[in-house]
C-alpha cells in the first residue's frame, strides 16, 4: 500500500518510559518539502518522538512510515539509510578537524582504497554548500569558525549522507539574532529543493516566521495541528502551555530611587593586550533595570565579569554606594550587596555533583548562621533550601537531589532563589531566560520586576529584545566595549536598535544616567 | 538512625559497592587462571594465602602493620581526589615524611611525651609541605600536578638518600642510626600478646585519619570550599572562593596523610631508615586503595584492609601452594583493571540488576 505525499508518517507512536508516557499515540505527518513545526515545552516529548524517528528509541506502539512504506527504524544508521538527518542542539563536530573532514567523517572519499582523497572530500564539499547557498570554506578548522557556521557544519554533514527529510533540534538556541535571521533563510533554501524540514522548537516567534504547519504537543500528546497561516502567536502559546499565557510583563511606571551602582570609564584586556572593554559607563538606581542589547561578544560577559569581581579590569571606577569597589574580589562584591545570575548556568551557577540544597547557599555557606567554628551546619542548609524551594517553586525530587539531576528551568529558579535571598541591592541577571520555555521565562520576568520593584538596581544583559523591552527602563548598547547610545525603552525601534548593534553611533548620543 | 542512613546514601549507592565487588571477584579468578596457567592450584594457593593471613596471633598483627600505611596513602590520595586533584606524589610525601620523622628521631633528646608527637608533627609537615609545593605550582604556575608530583617522588627519594648518607648513616650498613627510644610509638604490650609483631599506634592514627577525612570534606566550610573546586572551579570562583589557595591546601592536606605514614614506618615499625634504590610503593598502591574504595571514607579502609591483606598473605602462597608472591601483583593489578573498567563489570552485573528491574516492574 503506497500513500501519497508525505514524506514521514507516525501513527500512534506511544513511548512509556518508567513512571511516565512520553509519547501517547501520537500522529504526524510531514509533507515532502514543507517546513513542519513540532512545538511544545520542554519535556513534552518533542525529543523523544524525533529520536523514535531518528532510530534511537524504538516505540511500544504505533507505525512509522517514510516516503510511503512501512519501516522499522533499528538504529541511526538505518534512518540515515532512509535519508534522514539531523542537526542536533549540541554539534557533534571534531574540533581540531577542518570542515570537509569533519563533513566525510565516516564516508571519506578514498584514493587507492585506503587514503583519504582530501582534494575530492574538498570538491564534494564545496559542491554542495554551494547548491544550497551554505557559504562555508571546506579547508578552514572547526575551532576557528562561529557557532553559526559550525551549525552549517552540521547541516552539510546530512546533506552529504543524502538527507531528504531533515530534524533540526532547538537550532537557535545557540545563535544570534543576526545568525538566525541566516538560519531561516538557509531553511527556506533547503525546503525550496524540495527537502522536508521537521524543526523543534519552544519558540513562537519562529514558527511563525518559518514554518508552513506547526504540530503542537503537550505531555506527550498532539494538542492540534494547525497551518501557521490559521494561527497566531497567542493561541500557539495557550495550546502549547494549556491556559492563558501573559506575554507581555506587566510592569508599572517607577521613579527610580538613590543612586545604587556608577560605573566609569572602565577599561579591560584581553587577549593580545586588545581592549575587551573600553571605557565603558553609566548608572543604575534603586528601582530600575537598565537593560544592556547588543551582538554576543562586545564586551557584555567582560562587563559583568568586572563588575562581579570574577576578572580583573585594567582601569576606570565601579562605585557601589558611591564606595569604589574596582578589582574587589568576587566574595567581597558579593557580601557588599551584588547578586550575580550567570550566563553559563552550568558552569559558573551551580555546582552540578552538589545537592540541590548546597547549591542554594553556594555564595553564602560561609555566613555565621549555617555554622561555627569552621563547621557547617547542613540542618540550617536544608531548612532554607526547603523554604526557598517552595517560595520559588522549584521542582525536584527533592533538596538532597543532585543539581545535574534538575531542568533547565528549575535550575533557574533555584538560582534566582538564591541570589534574591541574599536581598542585594544591585542584581545583574545575564540572559536569564536562555533556554527556558514559555511557563518558566513568564516566571522569571515576573520575579525580576518584583526585584526592581522592590527597590533593586537591575543589571540585564540580553541578547533578546523582546525581553529588553518588556523589562527594561532604559537600554544601553554595547558594541566593541563601549556603549553606543541608548534606545528609548517606551518607543521599540528596532531599526535603530539594529544600527548601534551594528556600531552606528549617529542614531543617539550617549546620555549617561540620565533619562 | 536516618542520619546514620543518610551518610551511608551519601558514601554508598548500590553500583558504587556492587562495582568494587564483582571486580574482586574477576580479579582472583583471573589471578586463579594465571595460576593454573602456570602449573598451581589456585584453591590451595588462595588457602595459604587465608592461612597466612589469620593462622597466627603474630601473622594478624603484621597484617594489620602492612594494611597501615595503606590506609594513610589511600585516604591522601582520596582526599585529593576529592578536591579534583590526582596526587600520584604520595610516594615522595611518604619518603620525605619518613625522613623528617628519621631526623627528629635521632637527633633530638627529649622526653618520650615531646620527642614522639615532635617527631610526628614534623614527618607530617614535611610531608604536607612537599605535597603543597605541587599544588603552589599548579595554582601560580599551570604546571600539571601529576607531572610535577611524579618527578618530586625521585626528588624525595635521592634527597632522602642522601640526608641519611651525609648525616645519620650507620657505620658500614645502607641504614640510618637507630632512632631514639623515646621517639618510637611501638605499643608493647600488645606486641607482645601478638607474638612480637610490630604493632604501633600508627594503626589508631590512621583510622582516626579515615575519620577526620570524612569530618572535614562534608562537614566543615573548608570542606565545602575544597568539594566545590574539586567539582567545579569555575562555579567556585564564581561563588567567591579562592580557587589557588583552595588547591595549595588541599595538597597540603592531602601530604600531611601521605607523611603520617612515612611517619610511622620509621618510628612505628623499622626504628631506623634505609637507603633506597627504589621508592616502597606503598603511594602508588595508595592510588589503587582510593581507587577501589570509590574515594569514600569507608571505601578506602576497606581498600586497604584487602590490598594490605592480599600483599602480607602472598608470603603465605609461596609457601603453602609453591605460587610466587609477585601473582598477588597480578590479582591486585587485575582488580584495578576492573573497577577502572567498570563498564565491563556492569556488563557481568547487568543480568542479575535486570531482572530485579523486571521483578519490581510486575511488583507494580
Amino acid at each position: 500500500m503506497k500513500q501519497s505525499a508525505a514524506a514521514v508518517t507516525l501513527k500512534g507512536i506511544t513511548k512509556r518510559f518508567p513512571g511516565l508516557v512520553a509519547n501517547d499515540s501520537i500522529d504526524f505527518e510531514l509533507k515532502k518539502g514543507e517546513i513542519h513545526a513540532l512545538l511544545g515545552e520542554n519535556g513534552a516529548g518533542k525529543s523523544t518522538l524525533m529520536n523514535i524517528l531518528f532510530g534511537l528509541y524504538q516505540p511500544d506502539e504505533g507505525e512509522i512510515w517514510v516516503n510511503g512504506n512501512k519501516t522499522v527504524i533499528e538504529g541511526a544508521g538505518k534512518a540515515i539509510d532512509l535519508g534522514i538527518g539531523m542537526v542536533h542542539q549540541h554539534f557533534k563536530l571534531v574540533q581540531p578537524f577542518t570542515v570537509a573532514e569533519n563533513i566525510v567523517l565516516g564516508n571519506e572519499p578514498r584514493k587507492f582504497g585506503t587514503f583519504v582523497n582530501y582534494k575530492q572530500a574538498n570538491d564534494k564539499v564545496r559542491s554542495i554548500s554551494e547548491r544550497y547557498a551554505l557559504k562555508v570554506d571546506p579547508q578552514v578548522r572547526i575551532k576557528d569558525i562561529t557557532v553559526g557556521m559550525q551549525q552549517r557544519v552540521e547541516i552539510l554533514k546530512t546533506l552529504y549522507r543524502g538527507a531528504e527529510i531533515l530534524i533540526f533540534d532547538e537550532p537557535t538556541a545557540v545563535l544570534t539574532v543576526q545568525e538566525i535571521e541566516e538560519l531561516i533563510g538557509i531553511l527556506r533554501n533547503l525546503a525550496a529543493e524540495g527537502k522536508s524540514i521537521i524543526l523543534i522548537t519552544h519558540k513562537l516567534k519562529e514558527v511563525m516566521a518559518l514554518a508552513d504547519s506547526v504540530t503542537v504537543i503537550r505531555r506527550g500528546k498532539v494538542v492540534r495541528t494547525v497551518t501557521t497561516k490559521e494561527t497566531n502567536e497567542q493561541q500557539l502559546a495557550e495550546l502549547m502551555v494549556g491556559r492563558d499565557v501573559n506575554f507581555q510583563a506587566v510592569k508599572t511606571k517607577k521613579e527610580p530611587g538613590e543612586l545604587i551602582v556608577s560605573v566609569d570609564n572602565l577599561t579591560m584586556k584581553g587577549e593580545e593586550n586588545k581592549l575587551v572593554l573600553n571605557g565603558v559607563a553609566f548608572d543604575i538606581r534603586a528601582g530600575e533595570i537598565l537593560g544592556i542589547a547588543g551582538v554576543d561578544g562586545n564586551g557584555q560577559s567582560e562587563l559583568v565579569q568586572a563588575i562581579t569581581g570574577m576578572r580583573k579590569a585594567s582601569g576606570g571606577s565601579v562605585k557601589l554606594h558611591g564606595k569604589e569597589m574596582i578589582n574587589k574580589t568576587p566574595r567581597q562584591m558579593s557580601v557588599a550587596g551584588v547578586s550575580h545570575i550567570p550566563e553559563d548556568r552550568h558552569k559558573h551557577g551551580m555546582v552540578l555533583d552538589f545537592t540541590l540544597s548546597e547549591n542554594m547557599v553556594l555564595d553564602t555557606y560561609f555566613d555565621p548562621q549555617f555554622g561555627k567554628n569552621g563547621f557547617i551546619d547542613y540542618k540550617a542548609i536544608d531548612t532554607l533550601a526547603n523554604q526557598l524551594v517552595t517560595e520559588f517553586d522549584v521542582r525536584s525530587s527533592g533538596i538532597q537531589a543532585k543539581a545535574r539531576s534538575l531542568s533547565g528551568g528549575n535550575q533557574q529558579k533555584a538560582i534566582i532563589a538564591r541570589e534574591l535571598w541574599k536581598n542585594p541591592s544591585l542584581l545583574i541577571a545575564v540572559q536569564p531566560t536562555r533556554g527556558l520555555d514559555i511557563g518558566a521565562i513568564e516566571y522569571v520576568h515576573k520575579r525580576l520586576i518584583e526585584a526592581r520593584d522592590a527597590g533593586k538596581a537591575i543589571l540585564l544583559v540580553s541578547f533578546e529584545l523582546d525581553e529588553l523591552y518588556a523589562l527594561s527602563d532604559r537600554i544601553a548598547v554595547m558594541y566593541e566595549g563601549k556603549i553606543m547610545g541608548y534606545a528609548d525603552a517606551d518607543q521599540r525601534d528596532d531599526k535603530q536598535l539594529g544600527l548601534m548593534m551594528a556600531g552606528n553611533s549617529a542614531a543617539k548620543q550617549p546620555t549617561k544616567g540620565g533619562r | 538512625m536516618d542520619k546514620v542512613k543518610g551518610i551511608a546514601d551519601k558514601t554508598f549507592n548500590k553500583t558504587s559497592f556492587l562495582v568494587p565487588l564483582v571486580a574482586i571477584i574477576l580479579g582472583l579468578l583471573c589471578g586463579a587462571i594465571a595460576m593454573l596457567a602456570g602449573g598451581f592450584d589456585p584453591i590451595l594457593a588462595y588457602q595459604s594465602l587465608l592461612k597466612k593471613l589469620f593462622g597466627s596471633p603474630y601473622d594478624m598483627g603484621e597484617a594489620i602493620r602492612a594494611i597501615t600505611p595503606l590506609l594513610f596513602t589511600g585516604t591522601a590520595v582520596a582526599f585529593a581526589f576529592r578536591t579534583g586533584l590526582f596526587n600520584i606524589g604520595v610516594e615522595g610525601q611518604f619518603m620525605m615524611g619518613m625522613t623528617g620523622a628519621t631526623v627528629i628521631g635521632i637527633t633530638l633528646d627529649l622526653p618520650w611525651y615531646l620527642h614522639a608527637p615532635l617527631a610526628i608533627i614534623v614527618g607530617a609537615l614535611c610531608g604536607g609541605l612537599w605535597a603543597a609545593l605541587t599544588g603552589y605550582l599548579k595554582a601560580v604556575r599551570g604546571v600539571n600536578e601529576v607531572i610535577s608530583s611524579i618527578m618530586l617522588n625521585w626528588v624525595a627519594l635521592y634527597l632522602s638518600n642522601y640526608i641519611i648518607r651525609a648525616f645519620f648513616v650507620a657505620k658500614g650498613q645502607q641504614k640510618s642510626d637507630p632512632i631514639q627510644e623515646s621517639a618510637l610509638v611501638s605499643i608493647g604490650w600488645l606486641s607482645d600478646a601478638m607474638d612480637h609483631a610490630r604493632m604501633h599506634w600508627g594503626t589508631v592514627i590512621a583510622l582516626l585519619g579515615i575519620g577526620v577525612f570524612y569530618i572535614i570534606l562534608w562537614r566543615t566550610k573548608q570542606g565545602y570550599e575544597l568539594r566545590a573546586v574539586g567539582q567545579s572551579p569555575d562555579a567556585a570562583l564564581y561563588a567567591g572562593i579562592n580557587v589557588n589557595r583552595t588547591i595549595v591546601k588541599s595538597m597540603f592536606i592531602s601530604g600531611l596523610f601521605a607523611g603520617l605514614a612515612g611517619v610511622f614506618e620509621t618510628l612505628g615499625v623499622f626504628g631506623y631508615q634505609t637507603m633506597l634504590a627504589a621508592p616502597w610503593g606503598y603511594g602508588f598502591d595508595g592510588i589503587a586503595v582510593a581507587l577501589l574504595g570509590g574515594n569514600t571514607p569507608i571505601g578506602v579502609l576497606l581498600g586497604a584492609i584487602l590490598f594490605g591483606g592480599l600483599s602480607y598473605g602472598s608470603a603465605g602462597m609461596s609457601f603453602g601452594a609453591g605460587v610466587p608472591p609477585e601473582l598477588v601483583r597480578i590479582v591486585i593489578g587485575s582488580i584495578i583493571f576492573f573497577i577502572a573498567s567498570h563498564g565491563i563489570v556492569k556488563f557481568f552485573i547487568k543480568p542479575f540488576l535486570g531482572r530485579r528491574a523486571d521483578k519490581r516492574k510486575e511488583a507494580i
